[in-house]
């Protein structure tokens, strides 16, 4: 894994809190942290969507479908396990919705029906949330998971490192993970090397689900709260988190870490904006501009590897 | 020839292959045999590539059956091919240029633990596929630059000879390669060839698609030219009847 997005995080860490010494307080970190968790979360599994070539833009709909979800299952059970399985349920039907859709449906790139399935979760959950509006409430685990603490540290960071160690044996160290790279690095080849690439391409949309309804737990647990309007552009963020952390938008390359540095450097950009007294307007401009210059950063890089090769092959002749 | 005392490695019978309106094979037979290089000859759109597709199970056949050993196989997808111990080398090389040389070897196949677990959810053996790797590219003398870099930075004969040698790791009975030598300078063209010859002595049969006349003559055991479709005929090829081969391709009987 490249180091370059780990520096630059350092170097953005160190000229903010040269410029805003309330950057540094305890207080603002345990803040980042907290709203980096579910970006970071979420994040994780558009990673595995994006390596593999694809993307889903449905994740911030899904996310807010499966709190009102969840919130409606805790209207008819009190019991946290099963809001907190509805929510995952919820999150990974979706996904499989994508997967299934583009997969079998032969459609030529996972946009469309991730961009359909982001219009159809957002009028599901205004549809289904109670007067179309915020669902106050959420059992005490639930809260506990997303706004507690264990030993000083949020529960939520745990969450994403528990989340992120998974990740990191699945897409590392097992089989699908190496498939998932193949998949993503060339669709062709990985069709006569006889890999499941449907079955790859599936899972990619179901975890990226899964992970989508496991932010939902993070989000209402830290509100207290179901509520439709959630996770609002949420695609953008995570689409940046992996893109600005150093994945290629091309598929196939690109490390877990990325998508987690990623995650914290948007955090740390929109806090030190905030902190900044940066009107919300131009904190969108600013991230809309840092995804144009990674991803431009990803197309040079590739356009200087078929150089290089070309030199290379004229020297070996 | 050994066709005597053991049957052929590979037998195509009465291959017929349609595509909507368009005839690609006609009745198509031949035969390929243990520690022979066959070459697959024909102009553009003669059915090589149809055929050869087929027998590495990218395509079914419409009509026609694909005996392997002597022993009817049905080859409906790649890894069913392969399974079978048919190894194929494309024009493309279908190498991945995210993946190391190592990664590319073992792609889809990888070797993994434990064996009770579905194969997807296994975790590689890194070390072992490592090991055998190293081994494989020093037996094979392939230079590479780099063993733990991604191959898309290597140049066109090394990742030819990556897609060689991938083949010849796994080969068990058949080594299809097509157009191996097409995008490859002189020297190049020469690594590629010593490679099929290694597969030839050790056993293999060798499928060969080739436009290149003189690698036909100097590698190749038999050709069998194709032409719209049909098979037109079959020779040993050499330096003497090198016309007679081009004059089949491209049906100008002499």
């Amino acid at each position: 894994m490249s180091l370059g997005p780990l520096l630059i995080l350092i170097i953005l860490i160190a000229v903010v809190s040269l410029i805003t010494p309330a950057f540094l307080k305890p207080g603002n970190l345990g803040n980042i942290l907290a709203q980096t968790a579910v970006i970071a979360l979420v994040a994780m599994g558009q990673q595995l969507v994006i390596l593999s070539r694809g993307v889903d833009l449905s994740v911030g709909s899904n996310l807010a479908l499966a709190t009102v979800i969840g919130g409606l299952v805790y209207q008819q059970v009190d019991a946290s396990i099963a809001v907190i399985m509805a929510m995952l349920l919820s999150g990974a039907a979706i996904g499989a919705v994508n997967g299934v859709v583009f997969v079998y449906g032969r459609l030529p790139h996972p946009f469309i029906i991730t961009l359909a399935t982001l219009s159809i979760c957002r009028g599901l959950a205004l549809a289904l949330a109670p007067g179309h509006t915020t669902m106050r409430g959420m059992p005490n685990a639930i809260t506990a998971i997303g706004g507690g603490t264990t030993f000083g540290v949020p529960n939520s960071f745990l969450a994403v490192g528990i989340f992120g160690l998974l990740f990191l044996i699945l897409t590392k160290s097992m089989v699908c993970g190496r498939w998932i790279y193949a998949v993503g690095g060339s669709p062709n080849a990985a069709r006569s090397m006889g890999i499941p690439v449907k079955g790859v391409l599936l899972s990619t949309y179901i975890i990226s689900g899964f992970c989508a309804g496991a932010g939902a737990v993070l989000l209402a647990g830290r509100t207290g709260a179901a509520s439709p309007i959630y996770g609002n552009l949420l695609e953008l963020d995570t689409i940046a988190a992996v893109i600005i952390g150093g994945a290629s938008f091309l598929g196939g390359r690109g490390h877990l870490g990325h998508a987690l540095i990623g995650a914290v450097l948007i955090g740390v950009i929109r806090n030190a904006l905030n902190l900044l007294g940066v009107d919300v307007f131009f904190q969108m401009i600013a991230i809309g501009l840092v995804i144009v210059i990674a991803v431009e950063a990803d197309v040079l890089r590739n356009h200087l590897e078929a150089r290089a090769r070309v030199l290379q092959s004229a020297r070996v002749q | 020839m050994n066709a005597a005392s053991a049957p052929p490695v590979l037998s195509v019978r009465n291959a017929q292959k349609r595509f909507g309106a368009i005839h690609a094979l006609k009745n198509v037979s031949f035969d390929a045999y243990a520690g022979e290089v066959t070459a697959l000859l024909g102009d553009n759109g003669a059915g090589k590539s149809t055929l050869v597709k087929c027998i590495s199970g990218l395509h079914c056949l419409d009509e026609g059956e694909i005996l392997v050993d002597g022993a009817p196989v049905l080859l409906h997808s790649a890894a069913a091919a392969r399974r079978a111990g048919i190894e194929t080398v494309y024009q493309d090389l279908a190498l991945f240029d995210n993946l190391t040389p190592v990664q590319n070897f073992y792609c889809g196949r990888e070797i993994s633990f434990p064996s009770w677990l579905p194969r997807p959810l296994r975790f590689l053996n890194t070390g072992v596929m490592k090991r055998e790797a190293a081994r494989v590219i020093d037996r094979l003398k392939v230079k590479l630059p780099r063993f733990d870099a991604p191959v898309a930075l290597m140049s066109g004969g090394q990742r030819q000879a990556i897609a060689v040698a991938r083949a010849i790791v796994f080969a068990r009975k058949l080594v299809i390669l097509d157009e191996p030598t097409a995008a490859l300078g002189v020297r190049e063209s020469r690594q590629v060839l010593d490679l099929v010859n290694q597969l030839k002595a050790e056993g293999n049969a060798v499928i060969i698609i080739t436009h290149n006349m003189e690698h036909v003559v100097e590698i190749a055991d038999r050709a069998v030219v194709l032409r719209q479709g049909r098979k037109v005929g079959e020779l040993k090829p050499a330096e003497a009847n090198k016309q007679d081969l081009v004059a089949m391709i491209v049906g100008a009987e002499a």
